[in-house]
């Protein structure tokens, strides 16, 4: 029989969710690295063992974490001792340094700082981790600052994809208020040279050559918030999502507004349609139907919660411009939680389930692509990041 | 045997239990303990100071005999006293946060 393991990264750890395919009792375990930030949490489509978390602190930094038997251990890729003193590891798995070497053009720019003035890039942390779906050894990361880096050799030592700073619209990105931050990689089932990456607040990226060189593909975007609003770079893309088997369909929830692509962003259309409100973090799309989408609004930019106190899920079944509130099992009144942009999952059974976890340290799961709703957890550190794996 | 503290969080991830002794060949200072501790404990790396720069975290600071050496330059001497093992070098975290 199926499993499904909802891995869950919190402010204070990491916690891994499992079940079997009824999906009706769950087990919990965790917390996984107790204290630390667990920004984003993901298995290999390769090898569902293979798991990738990053951990950070504001006191030491970045560390990733690896597992190979599902989350019941860890290990800091390349933090091993070896016999000799004194004789390094080869890798470090938490060094994330910007390329500045001349064979790929000098990228390292400055972007704007919140004053306007240019700043120089420095990384803080890992908001997100893409492992391939080739192989379970390679995996993207996303970086605060904004850039993406790639790890060949199971997250043991990273080298950037420059070509995305290096595109020359960099002094023009500009940090959001949760920072500078890459936190969308998809990647193309049908065409392993194309990915697309998010950045808050540069907007969507594409490259069509592995990540050697990279477009802004943000055309039809509108921002009353920066000074040009349909400004080639500069909109705050929160999250995008893809169907895997709709590879030129692409969905976005930016700051405010829903939008939807169907070129492989190159041109993009708003559907926000009937949403009480588009301003919100998450967006995904159903493992089956790849018009049928989800999101959850909040209320606006200055208040992070849902409107009128009640937690609601929107669904479109005709890929945006017609919503229906999903509601039954979900907090109807006095619910002031937010859903973070990358805390949002899918799993894959024939009845699709559809999950996503709130500021408020609960993790709400459907087993109907969300005509119901129960809580897997409710008493968490302030969910951060959700995904989801269906082991057959 | 130089004997280092570490905070409770850098304990956890380089699985130890209290404080960790490490041997430094030649002179005994911050830089030369930081280096042998990251040998032994490579995870470790990157945590205490940055990896490029070699500048302590901002959250972090470097105690010895009850004095504040955060601030001292990294080549200096430590005192006798974490030179022969009786007193740790010690890391701590700056309280802070939520």
């Amino acid at each position: 029989m199926s499993k499904v393991r909802v891995l869950v990264g919190t402010r204070k750890g990491a916690f891994i969710l499992s079940s079997d395919g009824k999906r009706e009792k769950w087990g919990v375990s965790g917390p996984h690295f107790a204290g630390w930030e667990i920004y984003h949490m993901k298995g290999s489509p390769v090898d569902p063992d293979r798991l990738y978390a990053s951990q950070s602190s504001g006191w030491f930094g970045q560390v990733i974490q690896r597992s190979s038997d599902g989350g019941k251990t860890w290990e800091t890729p390349g933090g091993e001792k070896l016999p000799r003193p004194g004789e390094f590891p080869a890798g470090a798995s938490n060094k994330f340094v910007y390329d500045v070497s001349s064979a790929s053009g000098k990228p390292l720019t400055t972007h704007q700082w919140y004053d306007g003035t240019q700043h120089p890039w420095e990384f803080k942390r890992v908001w997100h981790l893409e492992p391939s779906l080739t192989d379970a050894e390679t995996v993207y990361a996303g970086v605060e600052d904004a850039a993406i880096f790639r790890s060949t050799d199971g997250a043991v030592s990273w080298q950037e994809l420059s070509g995305l700073r290096g595109h020359g619209t960099g002094p023009k990105w500009q940090p959001g208020a949760g920072g500078m931050c890459l936190h969308s990689i998809v990647l193309d089932r049908s065409d392993p040279q194309r990915m697309f990456i998010a950045i808050s607040a540069a907007g969507a990226f594409r490259t069509d050559d592995g990540g050697a060189t990279w477009k802004p593909i943000n055309r039809g975007l509108k921002s009353q918030y920066i000074p040009d609003p349909h400004a080639e770079v500069g909109h705050c893309v929160h999250h995008i999502a893809m169907h895997p088997a709709r590879p030129g369909v692409l969905y976005m929830q930016k700051h405010w507004d829903v939008m939807r692509s169907d070129n492989a962003g190159d041109l993009w259309q708003e559907v926000s349609g009937n949403l009480p409100t588009d301003f919100g973090f998450v967006i995904d799309v159903h493992a089956h139907e790849p018009e049928t989408i989800y999101v959850v609004p909040i209320k606006s930019d200055s208040e992070h919660f849902p409107m009128d106190g009640k937690l609601r899920v929107y669904r479109s079944r005709s890929g945006g411009n017609e919503w229906e509130p999903l509601t039954k099992g979900l907090p109807q009144s006095d619910c002031y939680v937010n859903v973070l942009r990358d805390a949002m999952a899918v799993d894959s059974l024939d009845s699709c389930g559809v999950y996503f976890g709130t500021t408020g340290g609960q993790v709400y799961a459907s087993r109907d692509s969300g005509d119901n709703w129960a809580p897997i957890v409710h008493d968490l550190p302030a969910v951060l990041s959700v995904e989801v794996q269906t082991i057959a | 045997m130089i004997q280092v503290t570490l905070p409770a969080h850098l304990r956890t991830l380089a699985r130890v239990e209290g404080d960790v002794a490490v041997e430094v060949e030649g002179q005994a200072t911050l830089r030369s303990v930081l280096d042998a501790l990251e040998a032994q404990y490579p995870m470790l790396r990157g945590t205490i100071r940055d990896h490029v720069t070699q500048q302590r975290r901002p959250f972090l600071r470097f105690f010895a005999c009850q004095e504040d050496w955060s601030l001292e330059p990294p080549d200096t001497p430590l005192p006798d006293a974490v030179v022969r093992g009786t007193e740790p070098l010690m890391i701590v975290g700056a309280i802070a946060g939520g």
